[in-house]
């Protein structure tokens, strides 16, 4: 009896686990149709899910108009530079807190995490002031040392978090053994938390990735990631949906596709801390 | 090499004081082992020889060279931890090799002390595993190689024995003991079990509460403990020690007697009880006996089997040059 009951139980939540998944998951499946349709169809109403032409003139018109590789690249160098920035500095900060708290780590930690309270666009005059007078608009080393900065308190987070987890007498060894503070770093700290830094480095190249407010506020054209390449065709043009949802499945699928052979490394990541 | 002199060490950690200024000093070659109940400060005084810790005052000489400020990398000294630290990502060869690593050693002169290590310590065989793939004393072991092919000038333990399980313990005990022998290293010992103390040490220091309680040989402290926190510490079972009236006799506020020093008869003898439980473990008998009128539990030593039941009457006659007497303050005198 008590069986039965579970197994209803159980076919109930993971209908209800479907159910969700689908329901998050239809906008981009709507997206990824949309790109296949005529500019019509794709505004048709009632809306038509399979029945229409498939078409990938989107997709060529789309390549012909803009230039998909530039976006690309820049997006690659951006979110690809201050995720690896972002880790160098990360890395001794987290050890520091880690391994040698002192009596405000944990305020410094707090702090940190404050700054991602605060809405961006509070400073985003003053930086655009700052990056106009240094010329660092419209620059990749512009974005990356935004891109570093917006992210570096989740970083720090992440990484402190994994280190805590790693044995002190283990690094107490390395010291004894006679490795200096760099040695330990590289050779024993850095290799016990690849698993970790290897989430942390995934979550955060997906957050950069697909950061719109500062890229698309501080590059117009020269160093534009894709979140710019997918702008460019909503408003100004007028409503293409079909188009627009064809520049939104070239922008998003690369980091799908490494979404996708990560999933292990993600999930342990986004559940940091939860689960041991 | 591996003279080791502490002058007036001393460790507060915030306004606590672990250990008050204290004066020791370990000879080259000796076998010392710490040894208290937990929280004596005897790990922590052993990572201020390591140099994991910053002393707060005193000064460390290791070979008469003023280490006091030394990064624990340039003492020379290895060191062997409770939870082995080993290097979960390296094999046990990486493991063993990586202080010679760090020493920038060539290749050749590793190969050669890493087999060495390897042939003392029996770990030629899972040579390539990873520590997650051995049992605890084989990862001791690898610990004990990482250790050891240093050429140390000293070694340190704390407490390497305590995640073994009890057979495997009395083994590795041997291992060491005989490796010292071998090698003939300064090695520092930290313990809480008085077994490991007495069967390992050429000098043993009895810590509490950061104190040294007294410093000797196994024997010396067996035969003559300096207080009564010595006496009931060392030994197995504990020393009885009774004050009161039958202290009085012997001139003393507290007498200690030793359970193997009590003669048992169940006819005569200079105080009369009642067995409780009595312990066999076939070489010997403990027998707690009650109702002495002196303390709660007179503990009592018997080669072999005695054939003593609960409950029945029994007669004890400590062996009178065995009484250790000590006086109100708790010191020993004779």
């Amino acid at each position: 009896m008590a069986r039965a009951i579970s197994t209803r139980r159980k076919i109930g939540i993971t209908a209800l686990a479907w159910a969700l998944g689908l329901l998050i998951f239809f906008p981009i499946l709507w997206t990824f149709l949309t790109s296949f349709k005529s500019e019509a169809d794709a505004i048709a109403d009632p809306p038509l899910f399979l029945n229409f032409h498939w078409t990938m003139e989107n997709y060529f018109a789309v390549q012909e108009r803009s230039d998909y590789f530039k976006h690309f690249w820049n997006s690659v160098v951006i979110a690809g530079g201050s995720t690896l920035l972002g880790l160098i500095i990360a890395v001794p900060a987290a050890w520091s807190m880690a391994f040698v708290p002192g009596k405000y780590t944990k305020d410094v930690l707090m702090w940190m995490l404050s700054t991602k309270m605060m809405p961006p666009v509070g400073v985003l005059i003053p930086i655009y002031l700052i990056f106009r007078s240094t010329g660092l608009l419209d620059s990749k080393t512009g974005l990356v040392i935004v891109m570093t900065l917006i992210n570096l308190p989740i970083i720090v987070w992440m990484l402190y978090t994994y280190f805590k987890e790693i044995p002190g007498e283990i690094l107490e060894a390395a010291r004894m053994d006679g490795a200096t503070l760099r040695e330990e770093i590289i050779y024993v700290l850095t290799p016990m938390a690849i698993p970790g830094i290897a989430s942390t480095l995934l979550l955060n190249v997906i957050l950069a990735w697909n950061e719109a407010f500062w890229t698309l506020n501080l590059a117009a054209s020269k160093a534009a990631p894709l979140t710019t390449f997918i702008a460019g065709y909503s408003s100004p043009e007028g409503l293409f949906y079909a188009k627009l949802s064809a520049a939104s499945i070239m922008a998003i699928a690369p980091i799908l596709i490494m979404g996708w052979f990560s999933q292990k490394q993600l999930v342990r990541g986004l559940t940091f801390g939860a689960v041991k | 090499m591996g003279r080791i002199t502490l002058d007036k060490v001393a460790k507060r950690f915030g306004d606590v004081e672990v250990i008050p200024p204290l004066d020791l000093t370990i000879e080259e070659g000796e076998f010392v082992v710490f040894v208290g109940p937990s929280g004596c400060g005897k790990s922590t005084l052993l990572r201020l020889i390591a140099g994991l810790e910053d002393v707060s005052g005193g000064q460390i000489r290791i070979d008469g060279k003023d280490a006091t400020l030394t990064p624990p990398a340039k003492r020379g000294l290895a060191m062997v931890f409770q939870s082995y630290a080993l290097y979960p990502h390296m094999s046990v060869r990486k493991n063993i090799a990586f202080p010679l690593k760090m020493a920038g050693m060539d290749q050749a002169e590793q190969d050669r002390r890493i087999d060495n290590a390897a042939k003392i310590l029996n770990l030629t065989d899972y040579i390539d595993r990873k520590p997650g793939q051995l049992s605890g004393g084989q990862r001791q072991r690898v610990a004990i190689g990482r250790a050891i092919v240093r050429e140390p000038a000293a070694f340190l333990f704390d407490e390497p024995l305590s995640n073994l399980d009890a057979a495997l313990r009395v083994g590795m005990r041997l291992e060491i003991t005989e490796l010292h022998s071998r090698l003939k290293t300064t090695m520092i010992y930290v313990t809480h079990d008085q077994v490991e103390a007495m069967t390992m040490a050429d000098k043993i220091v009895v810590l509490r509460a950061g104190h040294i309680e007294q410093v000797g040989s196994p024997l010396e402290l067996y035969r003559s403990p300096r207080n009564l926190f010595v006496a009931g510490f060392i030994g197995s079972p504990k020393m009885n020690l009774i004050a009161g009236a039958e202290a009085k006799k012997h001139g003393a506020a507290t007498i200690g007697i030793r359970p193997e020093h009590i003669n048992v008869s169940k006819t005569e003898g200079a105080w009369k009880g009642r067995v409780g439980v009595s312990e066999h473990l076939g070489s010997d008998t403990f027998f707690y006996v009650h109702d002495t009128g002196l303390v709660d539990d007179i503990t009592v030593r018997v080669p072999g089997e005695f054939d003593l039941k609960s409950g029945d009457t029994v007669y004890l006659t400590p062996e009178a040059d065995k009484i250790h007497r000590f006086d109100d303050k708790g010191l020993r005198f004779e």
